[in-house]
């Protein structure tokens, strides 16, 4: 099948989870409601309040995050990484609780934005420390990241505990759409816009995940790209986390499953990662909202439990080791 | 072509690279001998941009290495080290295409799906085209990576240890390309050689390296002899005419 067939049956399969997405959950609202005509005011608030933004919520949060994950695979060329297993989630979520410490007050782009910068010095921090190491390719570069992130979080930990924000740290590193209402999600289009500028620049990140020698030899300014890629992985996972709180294993396993069928070169595969993750958390989304209705399961919580899975299922089946 | 004038490189107290200088103008295979940690690499990464230079100053095309852009350099000198994509599930192909990033910036045009074309026959690579290159042998993928930078089309190539990880066969066949890239597309050709017989075997000119300076440089009868490799090597050695191939052989 040509790519360009897949990725129409893939934005059709989106579609077909965009409409359902829209009729469940705990109001009352039907497709044979809306085809009999019956839709009232109430109705069409549901839908365009709740139902709508919500759904939208989870295609933005799930592109934007499975293609954040993909950059930072390329950027250190290593596939175990995604932006909530090396510090950057965390040190967003850090920022939140630091920035609302100091102005209670400030508007949410604001916080949103602080946090983008915390989220940068925390990958920053990470990128230093593999290179610092030495580390390139294996289980130790996750590794390194999962134990930076883990002190990152108990950093947010504590100055929530002592601030009484635990609450609100818990809604930021916990993904969940339920809170999701028109004016409270739109930040996450910037996610989109930020895929959009990802894949513009697909070439450079593709060389990047050559490595600098190979990038340096073909004229590429290697820093810049790494810079520019760590900026939009940064802002993606700020975004997601000021808005639904984040969602783990998105980024992780997306970009492996596409990768390992369809190849390295972004262009060719980035709109398919936002594809699939945009699917990928819209249906665990609706999974939770269906699972037991009329009560809700996070989307974080599925989504921990299929991620998990699949990924030991690609472990198990052991890809070539390119680490 | 390449000027590499008095080029010093210092790790901590030591120079690995000692005031290093080397002209090359003509197209031919240059290679550049000497035991480990002789410097061999560091003074190719240099030339190359690769690594920063401490001392002295390195020129292609009469263009400071240092100062011109990346995307210039790139369209009149090529480089390929040891260890390459690390992270490349691409396709022999995408690989080669992206040699033509320096001209195409990403959009290839005809002309530069001829040159992919070209680069791909010249390594025998055809079959391969649409494999990855994590499903390859590693004298394949080697071969893929020199296609890319025989592909970027530039008048200067340096390749730094091509013959590490491959059998005798692969290691020939190899160094049988590179003598054909210097002889029928006229490029001038550096390679880091371990082997003195393969450099003595295929190349036009030996520079030997030592504690980061070049103490020989010359033609092959001049500097695979006797004294210069016991010299450089610090190894006792028999070097002999076997069917009319300058041979190097060590002494029990």
């Amino acid at each position: 099948m040509s790519d360009r067939r897949l990725l129409s049956l893939g934005l059709l399969g989106l579609a077909v989870l965009f409409v359902a997405g829209l009729f469940v959950g705990a109001g009352k609202l039907s497709l044979a409601q809306v085809a009999g005509g019956g839709i009232d005011a109430e109705t069409l608030r549901l839908l365009f309040v709740s139902r709508i933004p919500r759904t939208a919520a989870a295609l933005l949060a799930g592109a934007s995050l499975a293609v954040a994950g993909l950059l930072m695979q390329m950027l250190s060329s290593n596939r175990f990484v995604e932006p909530s297993t090396v510090g950057t989630s965390e040190a967003a979520g850090l920022g939140m609780v630091v920035v609302t410490m100091l102005f209670p007050g400030a508007p949410v782009f604001a916080k949103m934005l602080v946090a983008s910068g915390f989220a940068l010095a925390g990958t920053c921090v990470f990128v230093a420390l593999i290179r610092r190491l030495r580390l390139k390719s294996g289980l130790l570069v996750p590794l390194v990241g999962l134990i930076l992130a883990g002190i990152i979080q108990a950093m947010a930990h504590f100055l929530a505990y002592r601030a009484d924000l635990l609450q609100s740290l818990g809604a930021w590193s916990s993904g969940d759409f339920s809170m999701v209402l028109r004016g409270r999600y739109e930040l996450l289009w910037i996610g989109l816009v930020l895929c959009a500028l990802a894949l513009l620049a697909a070439d450079r990140f593709t060389l990047a995940g050559l490595g600098r020698d190979v990038s340096v030899n073909l004229g590429l300014a290697y820093e810049k790209v790494v810079a520019l890629g760590l900026v939009i992985v940064s802002l993606i996972a700020a975004v997601t986390v000021a808005t639904i709180g984040t969602i783990p294993f998105v980024g992780l396993v997306v970009p492996n499953l596409v990768t390992t069928a369809m190849g390295d070169n972004g262009r060719r595969v980035i709109p398919f990662v936002a594809i699939a993750g945009a699917g990928l958390v819209l249906g665990c989304d609706l999974l939770g909202r269906s699972l037991r209705s009329p009560y809700e399961i996070p989307v974080g919580v599925i989504m921990g439990v299929a991620g998990a899975a699949i990924f030991l299922a690609l472990i198990a089946r052991g890809r070539p080791a390119h680490g | 072509m390449i000027e590499a004038a008095a080029l010093t490189k210092f790790y901590g107290e030591t120079r690995v690279v000692d005031r290093a200088s080397l002209t090359l103008t003509t197209p031919g295979v240059t290679a550049i001998i000497g035991p480990n940690g002789a410097g061999k690499s560091t003074l190719l990464s240099m030339i190359a941009r690769l690594l920063p230079i401490d001392e002295g100053r390195a020129f292609v095309d009469g263009l400071d290495v240092t100062r011109t852009k990346g995307a210039d350099l790139a369209r009149r000198i090529s480089v390929l080290r040891q260890e390459n994509g690390l992270l490349a599930r691409l396709t022999v192909r995408d690989l080669i295409g992206f040699g033509r990033f320096p001209h195409s910036r990403g959009r290839l045009t005809a002309a530069d799906h001829a040159k992919i074309d070209e680069a791909l026959a010249f390594l025998e690579l055809g079959p391969l085209a649409g494999r990855y290159l994590d499903e390859l042998s590693g004298g394949q993928r080697q071969r893929a990576f020199v296609a890319m930078v025989l592909a970027q089309d530039t008048r200067a190539i340096l390749l730094d240890e091509p013959l590490n990880n491959l059998d005798i066969r692969h290691a020939v066949s190899m160094m049988r390309l590179v003598r054909r890239a210097a002889d029928e597309l006229g490029k001038v050709v550096v390679v880091v050689l371990h082997d003195i017989n393969f450099a003595s075997a295929f190349a036009d000119r030996v520079v030997a390296m030592r504690d980061g300076r070049i103490v020989a440089d010359g033609p092959v009868e001049a500097v695979v002899t006797e004294a210069v490799i016991e010299a450089v090597f610090g190894l006792p050695v028999m070097v002999r005419e076997i069917e009319g191939q300058r041979s190097c052989l060590f002494r029990r």
